[in-house]
């Protein structure tokens, strides 16, 4: 801002500063916020399949209706025996679930991992896994 | 008569029940005619994956109890492998003997007169009317189409009165946090559970893994097949020998059937 006169000058700089200041809080209280904000959730930082480019449905759609895919699943699968592969979760471990460096499959559900990552984030509990198998291979000998 | 249970767990021993409630076998063993070409036959084909369980099939078991010997457990084990638990898994680890897991048993029987003993495997005889499914009040217990008596452990609320009202004392029921599940068994704290004629084998046109460990071992005491079909091997024996249902007098019509008690 130009100054224009000596006479005014004083209650203009005055003006001035107020507004910086302003401005400065601001900026300085919305940084904090963004950051604070930022430091309690982060986005999770999906591991995806190492193998397999491409789900059975769209990302956006896989996003809002996976459980009603499984949900009606289960039921075909454990009521009428209908084994399809496409949306079950056994299908869905098969592909997701990582590798460790010693090339053992990690618990989908373990932190950072495929589901509890995303379901960490958007705070919704699942309990498949408190019965269904968390990697793609029975862990002891058989089947 | 006179029975003592065991199983080839170590350090269980599954529960010793009162035995006015266990009156089931009858009086003597009847009188058998062992079946001469007694063999096991593939199922005949495996059910398309997308089709549902079909009503034109009725499972049911055929258990020779003269063929089954005292000191082997392969049926136990065997299932304990394929669906996870006992032996079968690291599991349960913390329960006691008598809340552990019990698919399969095996039931000693001894006639009291005589002093014959009887050898037979129990587990869930798969009843066209199943009491466990009557009591059930969430719809959790059920029967296929094809007649295998499972539970939904979706909507199972471990209430055990389905524990209650079988006759066989066919189910038990998890009381620790599992981890170790097989794949297609999933397995967990809070449900009741119990035999699956091994419905993940038999979808796929397998026999449950008792009969086949039965059948490697030569001793071939277990029958597996479709009762509905005039042609399988369980239906000709069953036509050919004689049979009981345990405790027939309920009117459960088990599909597990058991010849030489
Ligand atoms: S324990 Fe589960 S399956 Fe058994 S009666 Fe209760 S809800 Fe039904």
């Amino acid at each position: 801002m130009k100054m224009a006169g000596k006479t005014a000058g004083s209650t203009r700089s005055a003006d001035v500063q107020v507004t910086f200041l302003h401005r400065l809080v601001l900026y300085v209280m919305l940084l904090a916020m963004v950051s604070l904000v930022r430091a309690a959730v982060p986005v999770p930082d999906i591991p995806l399949p190492q193998d397999a480019k491409q789900c059975v449905q769209p990302k956006s759609i896989m996003r809002r209706e996976h459980f009603n895919f499984l949900y009606h699943q289960r039921d075909e699968t454990m009521r009428r025996g209908i084994r399809t592969k496409r949306y079950s979760l056994v299908n869905c471990v098969s592909c997701h679930a990582q590798k460790d460096a010693k090339q053992q499959y990690i618990p989908i559900n373990e932190k950072g991992q495929f589901c509890s990552s995303c379901h960490e984030y958007t705070a919704v509990k699942i309990d498949c896994f408190e019965c269904h198998a968390t990697v793609p291979v029975s862990k002891s000998a058989g089947q | 008569m006179k029975e003592t249970h065991y199983s080839s767990q170590q350090q269980s021993s599954p529960p010793q029940t009162d035995l006015s409630k266990r009156k089931w076998i009858g009086g003597a063993a009847a009188l058998v005619a062992l079946s001469p070409g007694l063999r096991l036959v593939e199922l005949a084909a495996a059910k398309p994956n997308d089709q549902p369980a079909s009503s034109a099939v009725r499972w049911g078991m055929l258990v020779d109890t003269e063929r089954c010997t005292d000191s082997c457990t392969a049926c136990v084990d065997a299932c304990q492998l394929e669906n996870g638990w006992g032996k079968g898994s690291t599991d349960e680890s913390r329960s006691r003997a008598t809340q552990k897991a019990h698919w399969i048993r095996k039931v000693k029987l001894r006639d009291r007169e005589t002093g014959k003993t009887h050898i037979l495997p129990l587990f869930c005889q798969h009843c066209e009317n199943p009491p466990c499914v009557d009591v059930c009040p969430t719809g959790a217990s059920f029967k296929r189409a094809d007649g295998i008596v499972l539970v939904d452990k979706h909507i199972c609320i471990g209430c055990r009165y389905c524990m209650m009202a079988c006759p066989y004392k066919a189910r038990s029921f998890i009381h620790e946090a599992l981890h170790d599940q097989r794949v297609l068994v999933p397995r967990g704290k809070g449900t009741v559970e119990s035999c699956t004629f091994c419905v993940q084998r038999v979808d796929r046109g397998e026999q449950p893994a008792c009969v086949e460990a039965c059948a490697k071992l030569g001793n071939k005491a277990l029958t597996f097949g479709d009762l509905s079909d005039p042609e399988s091997a369980i239906a000709k024996q069953r036509t050919e020998v004689t049979s009981r249902a345990i405790r027939a007098d309920l009117a459960l019509n088990p599909r597990v059937r058991y010849q030489g008690i």
